[in-house]
């Protein structure tokens, strides 16, 4: 079988900061990591290829710099990782992202055969909207399942795989037709450390570059910014509440949590009695 | 390289930002909002009638018609759906109802999302940011080619009518404002509690418009083979609770974030906590609150050694009355924040839960009394 998995390379979110007067990010020195969804993604797909034989692609569309968080899916063990950078791409929105990635699906499927699936994560932790996904699908025409918990059976020969997806209220089990697009729930397995072997090669191993041209692009009108349909007209910092928070301090002879409770009480009468209530359920 | 990665730079600000051009000729037809209702298993789910509160301003600020989208399996449900939609502010209701579509399956509803949307052109098209809709609106969206704006958190329309969508950016205190300036429709997913819930007005079924699917269940390569409710005992309440108390990296330990369900518990609140307690599995994920956890609109939130990122932020801001907890005077959380305390959570929370009790009790105790 072969499995394409998209991850992304995105900043350690913890750790970026905002330019207090310009209102800019400060990316200098700000770490990357692989987007921590995505590894459920990478290792998902990768017991499905020890279970059934076959190959594991890592595709990321992202600056030069993004190649780090391919060799390091390829320590982890996927067998091929490419790497799609191109000034075009800049500033893609989602559907600019997909139509990259699907052009891109395509031509690996045409050199290296077409993938019986491909895996993304939930969503990203910097772009954070979970379309990315269902738009690969639907650009390629494939299957979609999102918020896949599990993949519970594969059916090369049916053509067919069974998936427990996370739904509202409970969990769906979906039975759908290969070739199909998961998006990995987080929580759902363990990256694994990769083998000694899986490090020597993956530090060693070509990754391969692909701009627009190369990696089948037609119509560059579809990509980065001018194939984006969404326009960020305005980056702003939220205002402050126009009456400052009232700072509690310690009354004379008095004590702090009191203060604070008759402060609370004051202001939301009603809340005392339905707190009574609620407390008495306990 | 997806959406954010362009709002950093000022430079979005102008050039090819700022400018609409004149709609293409084939998109003028597209007029209204629509609100998308999520129905599945007999229950709406409440993000739609939020929705349709939002939904709602913004058509009367376009001079437009608000209408329902329903889709669903035909019978009780999707009748109710319909009738409820009208006393929440729906002028008129689309209808897709088919038994191929009694089980939310990607397939069947995109295709009847986008035959309702190409035939009835809609300006603006807003779903609830469920696991269902945002499965839903990123196909939905790359069929029809056009914009999507995840997880808003305010809707307005702006002088010249296009839609404003504004989001949490990444980094920690930035908001941005997202347009489809030149697609139709506009189209913006938006969480649960997000937006205010509407008063429900009694009122008669208006305009219904029927669709077929014009699709067979034979044509449905998905198929559903079992669903699993979650367990009663499993489900949180956090974003419908009256009360939350949360927790945040300043307690500085798991053992001390016992702290905060024990104070929950003693005021029979919810507890939730920032996102990187569930990062470092201190607490689970269905307790994390704010852009990528639950929003709450609690009558009293009480938060505890958290900092106050705008990701935090827009997730409780609709709460009633916030109260916040921190060593450092200068947190971001005081900038929203009614009333603050600046102490140690850490040895003010035992304390705080006992004040309560005291508090509490002796009213239990007046109550039994009389
Ligand atoms: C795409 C994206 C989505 C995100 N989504 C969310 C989300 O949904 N929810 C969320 O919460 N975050 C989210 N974040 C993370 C967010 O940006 C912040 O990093 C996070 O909210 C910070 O958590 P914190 O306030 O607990 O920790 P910190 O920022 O580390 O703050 C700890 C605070 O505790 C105070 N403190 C320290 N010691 C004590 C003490 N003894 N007593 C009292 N106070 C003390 C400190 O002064 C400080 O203000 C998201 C980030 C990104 C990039
Ligand atoms: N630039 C990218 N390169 C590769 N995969 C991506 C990229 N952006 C998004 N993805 C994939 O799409 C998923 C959803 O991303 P998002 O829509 O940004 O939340 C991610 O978990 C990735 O698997």
């Amino acid at each position: 079988m072969h499995i394409v998995v998209c991850i992304k390379q995105v900043p350690d979110s913890a750790q970026i900061r905002v330019h207090p007067v310009t209102n800019t990010i400060m990316r200098q020195g700000v770490p990357t990591i692989i987007n921590p969804y995505d590894l459920f993604a990478l290792e998902e797909a990768m017991r499905l290829r020890d279970k059934f034989g076959g190959e594991v692609t890592v595709l990321t569309m992202g600056p030069p710099s993004a190649e780090d968080s391919l060799r390091k899916a390829l320590t982890f063990g996927a067998n091929r990782a490419v790497l799609l950078t191109d000034r075009f791409f800049a500033g893609s929105d989602t559907l600019a992202t997909s139509f990259a990635l699907a052009t891109a699906i395509k031509k690996i499927s045409d050199t290296w055969g077409a993938p019986d699936l491909v895996f993304t994560g939930k969503q990203t932790i910097d772009g954070d909207t979970a379309q990315v996904g269902p738009g690969i699908a639907k650009r390629l025409g494939l299957m979609q399942i999102t918020y896949a918990a599990k993949v519970t059976e594969y059916d090369a020969a049916e053509g067919s795989v069974t998936i427990e997806r996370r739904a509202e209220g409970g969990t769906q089990v979906l039975k759908s037709k290969l070739p199909c697009l998961v998006a990995m729930l987080e929580g759902t397995n363990e990256i694994r450390r990769g083998t000694m072997a899986d490090a020597l090669r993956g530090a060693r191993a070509e990754i391969i570059k692909w701009n627009a041209k190369e990696a089948g692009v037609e119509d560059l009108s579809k990509c980065g910014l001018k194939g984006s349909p969404t326009i960020v007209k305005r980056v702003f910092a939220p205002s402050p509440r126009a009456e400052k928070a009232k700072f509690i301090e310690i009354p004379e002879g008095g004590s702090l949590p009191d203060a604070l409770i008759a402060e609370i009480f004051t202001r939301q009468p009603a809340l005392e009695a339905d707190l009574t209530e609620l407390a008495r359920g306990f | 390289m997806s959406e954010p990665k362009k709002t950093p730079a000022p430079a979005a600000a102008g050039g090819r930002a700022s400018t609409k051009k004149e709609l293409p000729e084939h998109f003028k037809a597209y007029k209204h909002v629509w609100v998308f209702v999520e129905q599945e298993r007999g229950q709406v789910h409440p993000v739609s009638w939020e929705l349709m509160g939002a939904g709602r301003i913004l058509a009367d600020k376009l001079g437009v018609e608000l209408a329902a989208v329903v889709v669903g399996a035909e019978g009780e449900t999707v009748r109710n759906a319909v009738a409820e939609s009208f006393c929440y502010g729906a002028d008129l209701a689309y209808v897709c109802a088919d038994p191929a579509l009694a089980d939310y399956r990607n397939e069947a509803y995109t295709a009847a999302m986008t035959n309702l949307v190409n035939t009835y052109k809609p300006e603006i098209l807003l779903l609830g940011a469920t696991t269902l809709g945002r499965d839903l609106a990123g196909a939905v969206a790359t069929t029809l080619l056009t914009g999507l704006t995840a997880d808003s958190t305010e809707l307005d329309v702006d002088a010249d009518g296009s839609l404003a969508a504004t989001r949490p950016t990444f980094g920690g205190s930035l908001l941005c404002t997202i347009y489809t300036l030149n697609y139709r429709p506009q189209m913006a997913t938006v969480r649960p509690r997000v937006m205010p819930m509407p008063d429900r007005v009694e009122k008669p079924l208006g305009k219904v418009i029927e669709l077929p699917l014009g699709l067979a269940e034979a044509d449905i390569v998905t198929k559903v083979l079992n669903f699993i409710p979650d367990r009663e005992s499993s489900k949180s309440n956090l974003a419908y609770a009256d009360v939350v108390v949360a927790g945040g990296m300043g307690l500085g330990s798991p053992e001390n974030f016992q702290l905060v369900r024990q104070l929950a518990q003693a005021i029979g609140a919810e507890y939730g906590c920032s996102r990187p307690l569930v990062q470092k599995g201190w607490v689970t994920s269905d307790r994390q609150i704010g852009q990528t956890g639950k929003t709450i609109r609690p009558r009293l939130y009480i938060a505890a050694g958290i900092s106050g990122a705008i990701q935090h932020r827009v997730g409780v801001e609709g709460a009633d009355l916030i109260v916040a907890i921190n060593t450092d005077k200068n947190a971001p959380i005081f900038d929203f924040a009614h009333v603050g305390i600046v102490t140690d959570a850490i040895r003010f929370l035992p304390a705080l839960t006992e004040a309560f009790r005291k508090r509490l009790s002796a009213h239990s105790r007046d109550k039994l009394a009389s």
